[in-house]
């Protein structure tokens, strides 16, 4: 039986009061637990930021990685052992500034990895810097006369790298996070999953959203239309929809890879490999 | 009894492929083959080059010498008409040879009428110009048809065997195959293999155990990612090309902390960009294992030539101080065994390792014996699965040698922190000063011990020969100075020749041992700074009295290294 306690460490919580990062944690961790998915069998990516301290916050196999490569370091876990569930936590830096170019490799090789990204739409560690996420005109440390560039549509991006799970979730709401995480948990496949998380130190955004997001289970939303799916992704403004955008089925890297059929890589025996099947092509 | 053979023409004739079945046939032959080549970067037009050298004895090195010229065009004429002597022979295909005074006998073969008349596809002027050369040598026709047999299937391969006769039976027909002064007849047929650098470093890394390998493709490393996508299959790898280099080290790195050896292999500007990560292993106490084969230059440079110009990039590459491992094969035996022990040192003392070659050593082929399994046996960390009983588990123990137990994730009874921040025993983030210098303390003890085990399993260093002269170098150098040394005694200059092997941790003891009667150093780098001078200086407080460097993008060949080395001592 898996608890709430089970999936807490003695690591002290060390973000602001208030952050939007705590109903990540809290939902993340309630949707294990209602999942009943042990923690040995969890293994939490995690890139640079604020966001990236949630692996010492939740009592499972980790790793704390480098700016921007969550979605490699989770495929080569995957890769070793695909039993077990791998999640990569990235910040909007790691997933759509440095980060970006991973994810429409994932996405095309629909390996069987859940991807979160806490998008705060500023760089809060570094004491507040413009994001790919960034509304325009948005002023901040490095854009002091307001930023020119357009924001990127995380959600349209993933429909279009052809990601087989896609949802945005609001930290103001954490039972609608927690069952979309679970439905990224139980779906088969590479999920994406953008968190809108306000950054109460330098991008509060509680009030803006709370106004404007609605959920698109409530809404009557066919998440198998992709067509529909990239019609709702370009409704941002007076009404946001949160929810699951889109989620099919197809089929995962892991099934298309015969080498990977059976014992997981991580557990086969290396010892004396007869490389001399290899001497004939060498003749 | 040896023959030096060159082919020549432009990207797209088939050059290369022709020069390996060439060589297999005189190695199936019972002779010994090093062949190197060099093209430019192109897949169509310029020169490319297959130079091989055979002979009744091992060979450690190419040599400027051509007795056997086969010129697919006029470039390659031009190109080598002065390595040719009175006694070499040239096939050429009918062409004009009006401006050209060359050395030797010419054959002149319609190379391309052949394959007209026997509709054959005009990229098979090769195969035509190998079954003249065989009649030319009084070699075996059937020795080089079997190896043909073994390279191509169906139609390609009755239009190669087709060609190659008639090449064969044209110059058996028109010429006194007697007067070619030339003459290679198969001696007794033999089971030794034809490697290149590249392949033994995978069949290594297979023997290693590696499940997983990914790598971006970047000259000279890509036949590695092609021969073990071939084989991926037969030996139940996992064989990925990502987006980029930075994703293929992090596979590599997500791959082995999940319990899996893996490997990526690359050249100078792909390990650019994997230079945050191999910190991050060094870091996070994951082993890797990366290739890194150098070719010629800064940013692009001469992307298809070789260079041993990255020795000090690789030694510092990366933020902050953490332990690395970087060893350099001298030969292409050496590629693979090092390549097993490059993988049993990253498991065993979990952190990085860099197996450096360059783009010589990687694409050059020789004959050699297969490999004895039992000196390149799987020696693993101390990794634990299953059921971990030990209590709270800490991913950092501190420990005598500075090594924590791995246990891998999916791990009953134990949760697996890793961080590349700072961190404590167990994994979470840390700033504590005390812990920060522990910390620091315990991944540099690891190297501490390895270099002892290095030294004390003579690993570090290969001496040959003796004199009151030494030679110092590493990595692929070693043949053309082999092939030097044995050049010098014919003059009776006697020399030592220090091969260093691991250049992190550096064998100072080793060293310091090898050139303690020495009364003069050389050092030898294809390089132009003298980077292996410069460390020496560095980690034995030695200063060379010369160092022979070359840095055109070639190697050095035995005549010119032997001929700068006499000019110095």
């Amino acid at each position: 039986m898996v608890t709430i306690k089970d999936l807490s460490t003695k690591a002290k919580v060390r973000w602001c009061p208030g952050c939007g990062n705590f109903a990540i944690l809290i939902a993340f961790k309630r949707a294990l637990v209602e999942l009943q998915i042990e923690p040995e069998r969890v293994v939490a990516v995690a890139g640079i930021g604020c966001h990236g301290r949630i692996v010492d916050y939740i009592n499972v196999n980790s790793i704390h990685t480098i700016h921007g490569r969550v979605l490699p370091i989770a495929t080569g876990i995957k890769l070793a052992n695909r039993e077990l569930i791998v999640v990569g936590f990235a910040g909007d830096g790691d997933a759509y500034a440095i980060g970006l170019g991973h994810l429409p490799h994932a996405a095309r090789r629909n390996i069987d990895i859940k991807y979160i990204i806490h998008n705060n739409m500023i760089f809060g560690l570094t004491t507040g810097q413009v994001a790919p996420t960034s509304p325009k005109g948005m002023k901040t440390r490095s854009t002091p006369y307001g930023s020119v560039e357009e924001p990127l549509n995380p959600i349209a991006f993933a429909l279009t790298c052809g990601c087989t799970f896609v949802a945005r979730g609001f930290s103001g709401e954490i039972e609608h996070l927690k069952e979309i995480f679970k439905k990224a948990l139980t779906h088969r496949g590479f999920a994406f999953i953008d968190v809108l998380q306000p950054c109460v130190a330098f991008n509060n955004t509680y009030e803006y959203f709370r106004k404007r997001v609605y959920k698109l289970e409530e809404s009557g939303h066919d998440p198998t239309d992709f067509k529909l799916a990239m019609e709702k992704s370009l409704e941002w403004g007076d009404r946001i929809p949160i929810g699951v955008f889109y989620s099919i089925k197809k089929p995962i890297f892991e099934d298309e890879i015969p080498q990977l059929r059976g014992l997981p890589l991580a557990y086969r025996r290396i010892d004396n490999i007869d490389i001399t099947r290899a001497y004939a092509i060498l003749r | 009894m040896e023959l030096s053979f060159l082919i020549g023409g432009e990207a797209g004739m088939g050059v290369m492929l022709s020069g390996r079945i060439f060589s297999k046939a005189f190695v199936r032959g019972g002779y010994h083959v090093f062949a190197t080549n060099e093209y430019p970067s192109l897949i169509r037009g310029g020169h490319n080059f297959y130079l091989a050298r055979v002979s009744d004895k091992k060979v450690w090195s190419q040599i400027k010498r051509v007795d056997l010229l086969i010129a697919l065009d006029r470039l390659t004429l031009k190109k080598h008409k002065d390595k040719l002597h009175k006694e070499s022979v040239t096939v050429v295909d009918h062409i004009d040879l009006s401006g050209f005074s060359l050395h030797g006998r010419v054959v002149n073969v319609p190379l391309s009428g052949i394959v007209k008349e026997l509709e054959a596809p005009l990229i098979l002027r090769n195969a035509v110009a190998l079954g003249a050369a065989v009649a030319i040598l009084d070699y075996d026709l059937n020795i080089l048809l079997n190896v043909m047999r073994d390279t191509f299937r169906g139609k390609p391969l009755e239009k190669n065997i087709e060609v190659a006769r008639a090449g064969y039976e044209y110059v058996k027909e028109r010429f006194d195959v007697h007067s070619f002064k030339i003459k290679l007849r198969p001696l007794k047929s033999s089971r030794r293999l034809f490697v290149s650098g590249n392949e033994s470093i995978a069949l290594g890394a297979l023997r290693a155990g590696m499940k997983v390998f990914a790598a971006y493709p970047m000259t000279p490393a890509s036949p590695i990612l092609h021969f073990l996508a071939r084989l991926q299959r037969d030996f139940d790898v996992v064989v990925l090309q990502p987006e980029s280099e930075l994703a293929a080290i992090n596979i590599v790195i997500g791959s082995w902390f999940a319990g899996v050896r893996a490997m990526t292999a690359t050249s100078g500007g792909g390990f650019s960009l994997m230079t945050e990560a191999f910190g991050q292993a060094g870091m996070t106490e994951i082993p890797v294992v990366i290739v890194l084969a150098q070719r010629q230059g800064p940013s692009t440079g001469l992307p298809t030539y070789t260079s041993q110009g990255d020795l000090r990039f690789v030694l510092h590459a990366s933020q902050g101080e953490f332990p690395r491992v970087v060893i350099a094969p001298g030969n292409i035996e050496e590629a693979f065994y090092l390549t097993v022990e490059a993988f049993n040192i990253a498991e065993r003392y979990q952190l990085p390792v860099v197996v450096l070659v360059d783009k010589y050593l990687a694409e050059s082929y020789s004959s050699i014996e297969p490999f004895d399994l039992s000196k390149a046996k799987v020696k693993r960390g101390e990794i634990i699965s299953g059921i971990y009983k030990g209590g709270e588990y800490k991913r950092y123990l501190f420990t005598e040698t500075g090594i924590s137990p791995m246990v891998i994730p999916g791990t009953k009874g134990a949760i697996v922190k890793v961080n590349s921040s700072e961190h404590d025993e167990y994994g979470f983030t840390c700033e504590d000063p005390l812990i920060v210098t522990k910390m620091n303390e315990k991944r540099f003890k690891k190297l501490e011990l390895l270099a002892k085990e290095i030294e004390s399993s003579n690993l570090g260093v290969k001496v040959y020969g003796d004199g009151e002269v030494t030679l110092i170098a590493w990595g692929s150098t070693k043949g053309p100075i082999l092939e030097s040394l044995k050049i010098l005694s014919k003059k009776n200059i006697r020399l030592k020749y220090v091969q260093v092997v691991f250049l992190s941790p550096f064998p100072v003891n080793s060293v310091k041992a090898a050139i303690e009667e020495s009364k003069k150093i050389i050092v030898v780098e294809n390089n132009m700074t003298g980077q292996l001078a410069g460390l020496l200086k560095e980690k034995i407080d030695v200063t060379p009295d010369d160092v022979i460097t070359k840095y055109d993008g070639r190697p050095f060949y035995p005549h010119e290294l032997s001929s700068r080395i006499e000019e110095v001592i």
